[in-house]
């Protein structure tokens, strides 16, 4: 087993880290920026080492600094977390070749995952379809994008290459309206990016966000833990998540399960891996895969048994996945409510001084968070300061367990946006599960 | 005085049968105490307080105490007096230096960084020793 882990990250999942080293008896270093030295795994880390001031790009992302920090304390592996640098195949590469072990992929199946085309044209030789597209950047060929539109279908969404997180976009309805969309979304994608290349995609009006969670060995072994519901977002920031996802067929779930399964043996994917899905009409549609441990995985944890922590560190430490596909059998339903340290109405960042953290507990309860009565959240980083999960026997029981677990927790000092889960939990429409990517956001501005 | 070391002396404290220990270096001292001072002691108070976190109490003057221009780590590494783990030291307490004199190197990724003073002045004080891991903002030097 790995003797020192360096932790290169922060908050309630440093904390997920440094328990899940804990268990296993694996020293561990937290490196921290100046703004963090009072985090609660700093505390109960066995080393510490600040990194740099508080902006993440001198410390959190500051690769020499981590590096060097697991230098000087003779650590022999880096776990990334999520975020930050845990899909940088560049540091990945440098941790490697300063003679440390990355706990995640090794850096060219982040390459080769990490980067859209490419994801694309894996999944597709593993049978997988994707939302249909041009495939490519679009040429200066007005009668050859008409063309394409019409291949695929209207309606259609011209995207930026180069753009991300919803920016560079346009929705296209008729066919009227694509020639001059396509030019304005070219001379948005070069004024915001730089780069005026675009390319076509079908556009999915109320599609679900579905994804499946994927564990692989050193050895070739590799398994899906089934899916997740993560459609409840705003701003493409996923706020609450579910497993397994309300509506989906256990022959769905097992296809898309081994077309995911395939991908991972085709690139030689090691450790924990996200592929997420568009779901509408019964059809998924990839989109892309997340190389790292992604903030959810709790709730596949809680239906599975499996602690994926544990099980990435035990990857990371050359040792064979210590289950198969047949082993495991999700049982019950969980849900995840993600906190975060802002204003439930405008969602304006909150930072300060926590008076009092008093946790929910009781059966099926789970609260990952690195809060402490006395902490102060600092204003540099992201907002989330705690994730909420219920496990319950199915999906109405969990609903039931999460809606006390709100009402219980208190969180005095600073705002929250647990009255914005509290609302969610009652609302009918999520009560009856399957609510697609847009219904939050609609449901906001209502 | 170096949380580490504080550290270090908790754990001498509860490893041992020791009620309160006073180390004093330098301008610096730390008392640890087991109790709180104005606790009755009686044997069953002593079973409990067994469980309870020691009571720290660090007497050591603020960063700002320390009179004169503090040099601090800007990076993580490992501190050499001299430009090699062996080679003599760039300077040594009371030497007049320069600006932009050479302090120190902090080894980094096999990178050898050599720290200059950003003000001219005499070496106080060196607060690290030859070898050893810095983070950072560690304090390294003090120049009057």
């Amino acid at each position: 087993m790995l003797d020192k882990v360096v932790i290169a990250n922060r908050a309630e999942i440093a904390l997920r880290i440094e328990r899940a080293c804990k268990e296993l008896g694996i020293k561990t270093v937290a490196v921290h920026s100046t703004a963090d030295a009072n985090q609660k795994h700093v505390l109960l880390a066995d080393e510490t080492v600040c990194i740099g001031p508080p902006p993440s790009i001198d410390s959190y992302l500051n690769m020499p600094a981590i590096i060097s920090a697991a230098e000087v304390t003779d650590a022999v592996a880096i776990h990334p977390g999520y975020g930050f640098l845990a899909e940088n195949a560049d540091f990945a590469e440098q941790v490697a070749s300063s003679g440390f072990t990355f706990v995640g992929p090794p850096p060219e199946a982040i390459r080769l995952l990490g980067d859209k085309v490419s994801a694309i044209r894996i999944m597709k030789k593993a049978g997988v379809s994707t939302v249909p597209s041009s495939d490519g950047p679009l040429e200066d060929n007005p009668d050859e994008n008409i063309r394409i539109a019409r291949d695929i279908g209207y309606p259609v969404i011209i995207k930026a290459t180069g753009g991300g997180g919803g920016r560079g976009m346009r929705a296209v309805h008729t066919e009227a309206s694509l020639l001059n969309a396509i030019t304005v979304t070219q001379a948005e994608a070069q004024a915001a990016f730089g780069n005026d290349k675009v390319y076509m995609e079908k556009f999915l009006e109320r599609p679900r966000h579905i994804e499946f969670q994927v564990l692989a060995d050193n050895f070739g072994n590799a398994v899906h833990l089934y899916d997740r519901e993560c459609s409840m977002q705003r701003r493409h920031q996923k706020i609450i998540e579910e497993a397994p996802a309300p509506g989906i067929t256990a022959e769905q779930r097992e296809e898309m399960g081994q077309h995911c399964v395939e991908a991972c043996r085709e690139v030689g994917y090691v450790s924990a891996g996200t592929f997420e899905f568009l779901y509408q009409d019964g059809h998924f549609y990839f989109i892309e895969v997340n190389t790292r441990l992604q903030v959810e995985h709790t709730v596949t944890e809680m239906i599975t048994g499996v602690d994926m922590v544990i099980e990435q560190l035990q990857i990371a430490a050359g040792e064979k996945l210590s289950f198969s596909q047949d082993d495991l059998s999700p049982r019950g339903h969980a849900i995840e409510c993600r906190i975060n340290a802002e204003d439930p109405r405008n969602f304006a960042p909150s930072a300060g001084h926590i008076d009092l953290w008093h946790p929910p507990g009781g059966p099926g309860i789970r609260v990952d968070s690195h809060l402490y009565s006395g902490y102060t959240v600092p204003p540099f980083y992201d907002s989330m300061i705690a994730k909420v999960i219920a496990l319950g026997a199915n999906r109405k029981s969990a609903i039931a367990r999460m809606r006390t677990a709100l009402n219980e927790m208190i969180i005095d000092g600073i705002k929250t946006n647990i009255v914005l889960h509290q609302e969610i939990l009652q609302l009918s429409a999520f009560m009856a599960g399957g609510t697609d990517i847009h219904f939050l956001e609609k449901h906001l501005s209502l | 005085m170096d949380i580490r070391k504080v550290k270090k002396l908790i754990e001498l404290l509860e490893e041992s049968g020791i009620a309160e220990i006073e180390i004093t270096e330098g301008e610096e001292s730390v008392r640890i105490s087991r109790y709180p001072a104005s606790a009755a002691m009686t044997p069953a108070a002593s079973e409990a307080s067994k469980q309870s976190v020691p009571e720290i109490s660090v007497e050591s003057p603020e960063k700002s105490d320390k009179k004169g221009y503090q040099v601090l780590a800007p990076m993580v590494g490992t501190f050499y007096r001299g430009s090699s783990s062996t080679a003599d030291p760039f300077v040594s307490v009371g030497d007049q230096i320069g600006e932009g004199d050479a302090l120190c190197i902090i080894e980094a990724m096999k990178m050898m960084n050599k720290i200059e003073a950003d003000v001219a002045g005499r070496i106080l004080s060196i607060e690290v020793e030859n070898g050893e891991a810095v983070e950072y903002g560690q304090l390294l030097f003090v120049i009057g």
